[in-house]
């Protein structure tokens, strides 16, 4: 088990020169040149040529512009591994005490998020896939489809024009992630307070991935349930409720486990909308402002440690796939 | 010598299988209409004519704009900078008439003496901030999302199949750069990486379709390498080489259209993606240029109207959601098709 992870660790070091790689080459693109300005996308969000001119000074030396460029790559790298990232060009505070605010909020909602995606999604994909074709499969496939399509601005938007107190309903809180007044008030009505805050943007945030997992489920565990080894179980006269969750639905489990890896990117993709839309500060508002006011470092210390968390994620839900699947282990050669 | 009659292609079987499955069918008609509705835009909802007579001369002011544009013809000075509607009310009489389109309005047409109309007769769909007909725009905007859809994926299939060719096809060395690359990439949450990328290039819609373009490659090139790894020892990829077949000829005439079903359905699945990335930047401010009619840019203006304004979030919203479901639904048909195991289950 032990060397199994060792070697996983190992093999995200390739990655992670990959990331930095690329986030270096993003940082490229800056319109390191003036002529570039007048045509026009900086200088009109920050509101004037001047300011436009000193982001650009400003960024250059702190990537070292003007450097050979394996100098700049390994001067990137340095302040990578040592999470140095410089300044914000807006308020020059430290990024990195930014980030130390805001990560664990987006940590905290995309983990609810992923906690109660799989809670439900298990349970009904396993209802389908042994009712197959009757009513409640069918009317669950249909909604889950219709989930897959739905754009999650255009929920958290009509969640905000319909329930947020506008011209119709005023049910939920759509502003943070507690009251103004909150910090003054025992635990229990600080925890129902966010709790009541956090129904909204979880629910925009966790119903694409729902339905991506309750798809997965059905068509994996009536891949499972047509095997030679579920037909030998029914066989041996083992009821039907052990079969389900003793044999089948622990294999079903794998391919979902590793679908993480897949549903992480997209999670923390989302929470840019869904953090904006709702103000809440975690990192995916932070970058939408970051791109606003075009605060380069911000921008690239907001992307490198994105891809890092999503690799963290990998690597628990590796970690994941071993505790589901006793198969997997110390022989396999980790190179999926 | 007479030629053995052909074994039924698999491309037939596939279109046989798609044929039968009638959701699909209504899927690919909805996306068939989107298009036809996208392409003639200018028909549907225009401040011009289609067809007018004026003094005894029939004009096509809709068609003239066309060639105006493309500097074959020129506008009559009689018409040149006038509005239609203002001219057909002041200088028409009695035998003169005029055929407006469904929406006689164009999307960026400003009125400031109807803004925020709620939808009625007049304007359908309602109207927004400075009085732009919200049915022109969202009939102009399907030019957007639908072109942004057909190209980022474009882009995206032919990096990701040439890619994947090479991996699966060489392997060694060749399979290893490249299935790193891959891995990378997929480890990279796309949506803050093509956020990222935005944010350094100016607002086009250009910019949008190569950005997510060059964002989304590795899921294709993953699944080609699978493919290819899958193929490229079966009996008649190696009879070909047997027979002499150079490299490019075994990669393009005898693998790739065996493995380019599972692409081609990834790649309807893609379109479906590609348009709600593209309506999200849209919507969030970084998409195409705010004066460019788009369903994610009249969504993003109901958002600074908010809480009043239903119809600016209803129909655009709506738009979006008819198009993916079509995409994603013409998807899972040729997915069943292409694949006949997975259609029982």
């Amino acid at each position: 088990m032990r060397i199994y992870f060792v070697k996983r660790l190992l093999l995200m070091v390739p990655t992670l020169l990959g990331i930095s790689l690329v986030s270096f080459l993003i940082i490229h693109l800056t319109p390191g040149d003036p002529a570039l300005l007048k045509l026009g996308d900086s200088e009109q969000r920050s509101g004037n040529q001047l300011l436009a001119a000193q982001i650009i000074d400003e960024t250059r030396a702190l990537y070292g512009l003007d450097q050979p460029l394996y100098v700049q790559y390994l001067r990137w790298l340095k302040r990578i591994l040592t999470f140095d990232f410089g300044e914000s060009l807006r308020d020059h505070r430290p990024i990195i005490d930014k980030l130390k605010e805001r990560i664990p909020v987006s940590v905290k909602l995309s983990g609810i998020s992923l906690l109660f995606a799989y809670l439900i999604s298990i349970p009904l994909g396993v209802h389908s896939a042994t009712h197959p074709y009757s009513i409640g499969d069918r009317v669950t496939t249909i909604v889950l489809f219709g989930l897959y399509s739905l754009p999650n601005f255009w929920i958290a938007t009509m969640a905000i024009v319909y329930l947020g107190g506008g011209d119709f309903w005023n049910v939920f809180p759509v502003y943070g992630l507690a009251s103004p007044n909150a910090g003054s008030w025992p635990w229990w009505q600080r925890l129902e307070d966010e709790l009541w805050h956090l129904i909204l943007p979880v629910t925009c945030l966790t119903y694409y991935t729902f339905a991506v997992l309750s798809r997965y489920m059905r068509v994996g565990m009536i891949e499972i349930i047509r095997q030679d080894f579920i037909r030998t179980a029914r066989a041996k006269g083992l009821g039907e409720r052990t079969i389900v969750y003793r044999h089948a639905l622990r294999n079903s489990l794998i391919p979902i486990v590793t679908l993480m890896a897949d549903l992480l990117p997209a999670l923390l993709g989302g929470s840019i909308v869904v953090e904006t839309l709702f103000s809440i500060p975690g990192m995916g508002s932070l970058s939408y402002e970051a791109v606003n006011t075009r605060d380069y470092p911000l921008l690239m210390a907001i992307f490198t440690l994105s891809a890092l968390l999503t690799l963290l994620g990998i690597l628990l839900a590796d970690f994941l796939y071993t505790l589901v699947d006793p198969r997997i282990g110390y022989e396999k050669s980790a190179t999926a | 010598m007479k030629r053995a009659q052909r074994p039924e292609g698999y491309w037939h079987i596939v279109l046989r299988q798609f044929r039968r499955n009638r959701v699909a069918i209504a899927g690919l008609v909805v996306v068939l209409l989107l298009f036809i509705i996208a392409a003639f835009a200018d028909f549907i909802a225009s401040d011009k004519p289609l067809v007018m007579k004026y003094r005894n001369q029939v004009y096509f002011p809709v068609l003239k704009d066309y060639a105006a544009w493309l500097g074959v013809a020129r506008w009559e000075t009689q018409f040149q900078n006038v509005s239609f509607k203002d001219f057909v009310a002041s200088n028409f009489d009695k035998r003169d008439w005029a055929q407006f389109p469904p929406i006689r309005y164009s999307p960026n047409e400003v009125s400031l003496t109807s803004v925020l109309r709620p939808p009625s007769a007049q304007h359908l769909l309602g109207t927004d901030d400075v009085g732009r007909d919200i049915a022109s725009r969202v009939v102009h905007g399907s030019r957007v999302s639908l072109s942004v859809g057909f190209v980022a994926v474009s882009i995206y299939v032919l990096i990701g199949l040439f890619i994947g060719a090479l991996a699966g096809y060489y392997g060694g060395i060749v399979d290893m750069i490249a299935s790193r690359m891959i891995e990378i990439m997929l480890t990279i949450p796309t949506f803050f990486l093509i956020i990222t990328v935005v944010a350094f290039l100016p607002p086009s819609i250009l910019n949008i379709m190569i950005v997510i373009g060059i964002t989304n490659w590795p899921t294709v090139a993953r699944l080609t390498r699978g493919e290819f790894l899958k193929t490229k020892s079966l009996e008649y990829v190696v009879a070909a080489k047997a027979l002499g077949a150079s490299d490019v000829r075994t990669i393009f005439r005898h693998i790739l259209p065996n493995t380019i079903a599972p692409v081609f359905v990834a790649a309807t699945f893609g379109v479906a993606s590609a348009i709600l990335i593209e309506s999200t930047l849209s919507f969030l401010g970084f998409g195409v240029p705010p004066s460019k009619a788009s369903w994610g840019s009249i969504l993003s203006n109901a958002r600074q109207l908010l809480p009043s304004g239903w119809w600016l979030t209803l129909f655009p919203g709506l738009a979006i959601f008819l198009t993916v479901t079509s995409y994603n639904i013409v998807g899972e048909g040729l997915r069943d098709a292409a694949d006949p195991r997975l259609k029982e289950s």
